[in-house]
């Protein structure tokens, strides 16, 4: 039977249930993540950032700082590489001030000394002299015409005439005619929303240990979610060749899309050069706030007309993104995710993308199509209100089907969406009675999902186990997806197979661990490669027999002849094969190495309740219910565990998560005390559907899970809140502050 | 800088070191005694990943100097196991995946360790507001407390 | 930075007032050390005074009247068997600063000497007339809470001066008190707004004593005379409730910051003072604890 044409119902492995292969090392303490490497004669680095919003830097005085005993090296810009272009120079503008200091954070200078408290006492002799320079947080206050100019060459060609140069590039799509599909509306709504940024929020700090000489060739071990794209820009940052830098990945503590660029990788490596010894820089907690990569703050306008039958006429949705100095905000991703649930004749999406002084904004789960899901569902959820409509049945009337084209383009391939719907609806959470003071909200969410450069190698031994090495970093458990997937093809028993996160010098390019794209990708690479080892042990059977190797096929982990024609031979499991292969014709091993692009788009249905307090606008999330379609749940447990935590992050970016900037520009809340994410008091249990609707383009129909499961919270909060509380949110966080103002504005216009 | 002399228990063995008074008990385990199961996730006592049990009593190792724990008897993820016996919790995390990048784990399993020796039948409420000083940005806390509910339910039932 | 670990309050104070510098005492620890992290204060001397004999003990006088070791961590005073029989609200309000780590080390002390408006245990010290014993060269005398805090960050000791003991008083017949807070999460959070009352009644129901105390809405911990002045003679009927929440609110004078704004503080400090009115009658009139 070919791979491809397998059935999804009549798998061994696939959808068990097998402990983690990183478990016993994660509840014993002996995991090494980034910050837990050590190296003879390591120094330890501390960064010197600037405390101003946008200042032009006059002057660094470094010579006090090195005259301290212990220090060993200084770095500041001038110690990397020149003359970078395009998203290099971007990214080593983020790491290393140049002319300005573009952001309260913003490193300027580095040291490196025999002792961390020694760096710490250093850093701070470090004296730097600044122009300070009126600065922007905003996202409209950065658009507006009298804002400060951060940088009045970034903006490319998109960008149309008369716009300010904080705009740097501009986004516009769809199809139909919106103008008739609103006139033809029964009810049009247009309402302007707000999000605030957020962060990733992984409790591992960014971490790394790097040695590198004046050779050109170095060393960097440092938790990312992609060692190749780390490999890649540090070099390129340090001016060395790309294959002179070994990059191993560690374990890593969380990193939702915030550890897909680098940071202080290359200003180690800086660092080491100067020194000629290895240099570990770990940041702090206020660092990792003020200097690593928060999602964008948006600023946003959502139109949508109705008829009475619930049946959606137009839409059209204004995307304004702020992502911090430098380009790169997702906003054509929020445009394009925005509708993509719906199948609209007629759909408009225009997207903004805004600097300001802030950080550079890095990925965050799904980057971007939260923030649109919460205008464009929350706009769906006041026309449902107003025509006395159900919001799950005028979803369903809407939904997107296999060929519906899509709001951004494509026509849609087999997908969930209404499968989720129908589940929702069916689920009893939908249909349980609420409490006086609680309101239910439900909403839609889609994420594209990734394929990406992908290479696998798998190789067997004598006793007939399987050791693997993939390339992306294990950020959800994917190890055992992995070894499950390589089981299925195989036909030997999960534990005898051993999956590695290779390092950057034993397996070929990798693409970064994001866009929901490992279980694909790295497990479509995976599924290849054992049935590559496969074809070897075939080839290996058919010899042993002399009989055509296209007589031989594998089966249940046995080589047999393929029917009576082929010849009467037991069949020869794959430890026979292995025992004597070296013999046979020497190590059996598989490999792929490919850029798939069946990545299948994964949709979700959320249903939240809410209980808002009147008296103080608190909220308490008091039931939740995650339905996403995943395809194929290689590891339903695993698979749970992304829509919890996805929800959960949701929760947190709807109620209380924010990044605060005061009138001097400086962030106000860069530690976990004020920087509220939701803790084990604040959530219920998070109940999971894992609905399964085939990927046709994935040989097991995995869609990827990881980013779908943020993008309906914020949406189903708001329409909870609004509904429990009687007014609506249209500003995130729904912070009690925010809710009660709602309440009190409410009350006054009476 | 001067550093100071100081003997203590840690994971039942007697250890000796000298530090500056400025270092944490946590920049002791990690960086003077190799023991790096503790981990720094902010340094302020916020998120409970450096939970260690100082005298028995749950404690962030961040808030604590290293001086002070002269005579003390301190127990880390990494003395947690009985040799090769890992304690009921550690199996029920790994059995109910209640754990995802790992980074919280040891500080949740030292503080979950220690929730169920002073109340070893914990109702849910009870397990979360005990582990709200314990953050977890992967899991939702769901399954977290589900082994925790669990592990305390095996271990009435083993006594 | 210098660590001192003395064995007596009379050479802690004696450390303290030949220090120079920056000199802080190491109770709990909690905030010291986190001010140490963020590189806010990197004291030139530290003093720990958790060696000291006696300051981890919680002690009932034979008048009713507790005495508590300055080391005395919030775990120990929560897992205490009588102490929160006769103060649930002061145990309950040490109780919610920071997490079960937390508690494992910070004190009612520590929090007080901070010199934070938002304290949580300093209004439920304030309304429960909890004193404190001061040691200095010149000997040990006895003052109320609020002669502490001076302003954020700020306190009325002086160089030499080392809080010894607190002192609190005997809950004697029908009182209770409560201590509420809000905060954006059910943990870790520091008070947006906290309130404290801690009533006595009269057979018949009547509150007879009452004490009023709100964190976080002005520079100090405040004490409001003319709310409890509103609870006198009442039995907590709706009317009294409304008075107390107008004049709560009427004394609040907080500013606008990233936990909170002057609107939002003012209003909510009313309607903790009325829900910490109705625990703190509950437990008075003994149908709660």
């Amino acid at each position: 039977m070919a791979l491809d044409d397998r059935k999804t119902t009549d798998f061994k492995f696939i959808g068990s249930r097998p402990d983690r292969p990183d478990g016993l090392d994660k509840v014993t303490g002996r995991a090494q993540f980034g910050a837990d490497a050590h190296a003879p004669g390591m120094l330890h680095g501390a960064i010197v950032r600037s405390p101003h919003a946008h200042a032009r830097i006059i002057s660094i005085d470094t010579s006090k700082a090195e005259q301290l005993d212990g220090v060993k090296s200084v770095v500041t810009r001038a110690d990397f590489a020149k003359d970078l272009s395009g998203e290099f120079s971007f990214v080593l503008e983020n790491v290393m001030a140049g002319e300005k200091a573009l952001y309260d954070g913003h490193a300027v200078a580095a040291v490196a000394a025999s002792s961390a408290l020694i760096a710490r006492d250093a850093a701070k002799l470090v004296k730097v002299d600044y122009e300070i320079l009126p600065h922007v947080t905003d996202v409209d206050a950065a658009m507006a015409d009298d804002a400060p100019i951060l940088n009045d060459t970034y903006a490319d060609a998109s960008v149309p005439s008369g716009l300010h140069p904080n705009v740097v590039r501009y986004h516009d799509s769809g199809h139909g005619d919106v103008d008739a599909g609103f006139a033809s509306a029964d009810l049009v709504i247009e309402d302007s929303f707000k999000t605030e940024a957020t962060h990733q929020g992984y409790i591992e700090p960014h971490a790394c240990l790097a040695t590198l000489g004046n050779d050109g060739k170095g060393e960097l071990w440092c938790t990312t979610q992609g060692h190749w794209i780390a490999q890649k820009t540090c070099a390129a940052l340090v001016g060395i060749d790309t294959s002179q830098l070994r990059v191993t990945a560690s374990e890593i503590g969380g990193g939702f899309g915030g550890k897909t660029t680098v940071f202080i990788e290359p200003v180690a490596l800086a660092l080491s050069r100067k020194a000629n010894r290895p240099v570990k820089i770990v940041m702090n907690r206020s660092e990792v706030f003020r200097a690593t990569g928060p999602t964008s703050s948006t600023s946003m306008d959502v139109k949508i007309g109705m008829m009475k039958d619930g049946t959606i006429t137009a839409a059209q949705g204004i995307f304004r993104l702020q992502g911090g100095a430098f380009p790169g905000a997702p906003m054509e991703f929020s445009a394009m995710c925005a509708f993509a649930p719906y199948a609209l004749e007629n759909v408009k999406q225009i997207g903004y993308d805004v600097i300001s002084n802030r950080p550079k904004q890095a990925a965050y789960r799904a980057p971007g199509a939260p923030m649109a899901s919460f205008a464009v569902e929350s706009v769906i959820d006041e026309l449902c209100n107003k025509l006395g409509l159900d919001p799950i049945e005028v979803r369903l009337k809407n939904a997107s089907r296999e060929g519906t084209k899509a709001s951004y383009g494509p026509r849609f391939q087999r997908i969930g969406l209404v499968e989720t719907l129908e589940a929702a609806k069916a689920h009893p959470h939908y249909s349980a009675p609420l409490k006086p003071g609680q309101g239910r909200g439900v909403s839609c969410g889609f994420w594209f999902n990734h394929g990406g450069e992908t290479s696998v190698s798998l190789a067997l031994s004598e006793d007939g186990t399987c050791q693997i090495s993939v390339g992306t970093p294990d950020i959800g458990g994917s190890r055992a997806s992995m070894a499950l997937m390589a089981a299925e093809v195989l036909g030997i028993d999960y534990e005898n197979i051993r999956v590695t996160i290779a390092d950057t010098a034993t397996l070929g390019y990798n693409d970064v661990s994001h866009g929901s794209r490992v279980t694909y990708a790295s497990g479509l690479a995976t599924i290849k490669a054992a049935q590559d080892a496969v074809e070897k042990l075939c080839k290996r059977a058919a010899a042993k027999w002399g009989i055509p190797e296209d007589a031989v096929f594998w089966e249940d982990g046995c080589a047999k002849p393929s029917g009576a024609n082929a010849g009467n031979f037991d069949p020869v499991p794959l430890a026979e094969l292995t025992k004597d292969m070296g013999a046979t014709g020497g190590p059996i091993s598989g490999h792929f190495e490919a850029t798939p692009e069946g990545a299948g788009v994964s949709f979700g249905t959320h249903i939240v309740d809410a209980e808002v307090d009147p008296e103080t606008g608190k909220t308490a999330v008091v039931r939740y219910t995650v339905i996403q379609d995943a395809g194929k749940a290689i590891h339903p447990t695993y698979v749970e565990g992304q829509f919890q935590g996805g929800a959960a992050q949701g929760i947190g970016w709807a109620l209380n998560e924010e990044y605060i900037y005061g009138e001097d520009g400086r962030l106000q809340n860069s530690i976990f005390l004020d920087y509220r994410v939701p803790v084990a008091s604040d959530l219920p249990m998070i109940d999971t559907v894992i609905v399964e609707v085939p990927n046709p383009g994935h040989p097991y129909g995995v869609r990827g899970v990881g980013e779908t499961g943020i993008v309906p919270p914020l949406a189903a909060i708001a329409n909870a809140v609004s509904a429990a509380a009687g007014v609506r949110l249209r500003h995130l966080p729904m912070s009690p502050p925010r809710i009660l103002r709602a309440l009190v504005a409410q009350a006054h216009e009476g | 800088m001067k550093t100071i002399h100081v003997t203590t228990t840690v994971n039942g063995d007697t250890v000796e070191y000298l530090c500056d008074p400025r270092e944490t008990m946590l920049d002791v385990l990690r960086d003077r005694l190799n023991l790096t199961g503790a981990k720094e996730g902010c340094g302020t006592g916020d998120c409970g990943a450096c939970s260690v049990t100082v005298d028995d009593r749950l404690v962030c190792s961040c808030l604590m100097l290293g001086v002070e724990a002269e005579g003390k008897t301190i127990t880390t993820v990494e003395g947690i196991a009985d040799g090769e016996n890992l304690h009921p919790l550690q199996k029920k995390f790994i059995e109910y995946a209640a754990l995802q990048c790992g980074i919280c784990t040891p500080g949740i399993l030292v503080a979950a360790k220690s929730l169920l020796e002073k109340n070893p039948d914990p109702t849910e409420s009870e397990v979360r507001y005990w582990l709200a000083g314990n953050l977890c940005r992967c899991t939702g806390y769901d399954k977290i407390i589900r082994a925790v509910m669990d592990t305390a339910a095996d271990m009435r039932e083993a006594s | 930075m210098q660590y001192h670990s003395p064995n007596s309050f009379e050479d802690a104070a004696a450390l303290a007032l030949a220090a120079t510098g920056t000199t802080r005492f190491l109770a709990g620890g909690t905030d010291v050390l986190v001010q140490l992290r963020a590189d806010i204060i990197t004291p030139d001397t530290v003093i720990d005074i958790k060696n000291i004999p006696g300051t981890q003990n919680i002690t009932c006088n034979a008048d009713g009247s507790w005495t508590l070791g300055v080391a005395t961590p919030g775990a120990e005073m929560r897992e205490h068997a009588g102490l929160g029989q006769d103060w649930p609200g002061l145990v309950e309000a040490m109780d919610l600063i920071g997490s079960t780590q937390v508690q494992g080390r910070a004190t009612l002390v520590g929090n007080l000497c901070n010199g934070s408006p938002a304290a949580d245990s300093v209004p439920a010290m304030a309304t429960a007339g909890v004193e404190l014993s001061i040691t200095n060269a010149q000997g040990t005398r006895r003052v109320p809470v609020m002669d502490i805090p001076a302003g954020p960050g700020r306190t009325h000791l002086t160089q030499g001066d080392v809080i010894s003991a607190v002192h609190i008083p005997a809950r004697g017949e029908r009182g209770g008190d409560a201590y509420l807070r809000f905060i954006p999460r059910t943990e870790m959070d520091i008070a947006v707004v906290g309130c404290a009352v801690n009533l006595r009644l009269d057979t018949a129901g009547v509150i007879t004593e009452a004490s009023v105390s709100l964190g976080a809405v002005a520079p100090t911990v405040l004490v409001l005379d003319d709310a409890a002045d509103t609870l006198i003679g009442s039995t907590l009927d709706d009317a009294s409730l409304d008075r107390l929440a107008e004049a709560a609110s009427a004394a609040c004078n907080p500013i606008s910051d990233k936990r909170g704004t002057i609107e939002f503080r003012t209003h909510v400090a009313g309607v903790l003072a009325k829900r910490a009115a109705k625990i703190a009658y509950a437990r008075a009139q003994g149908v709660t604890k």
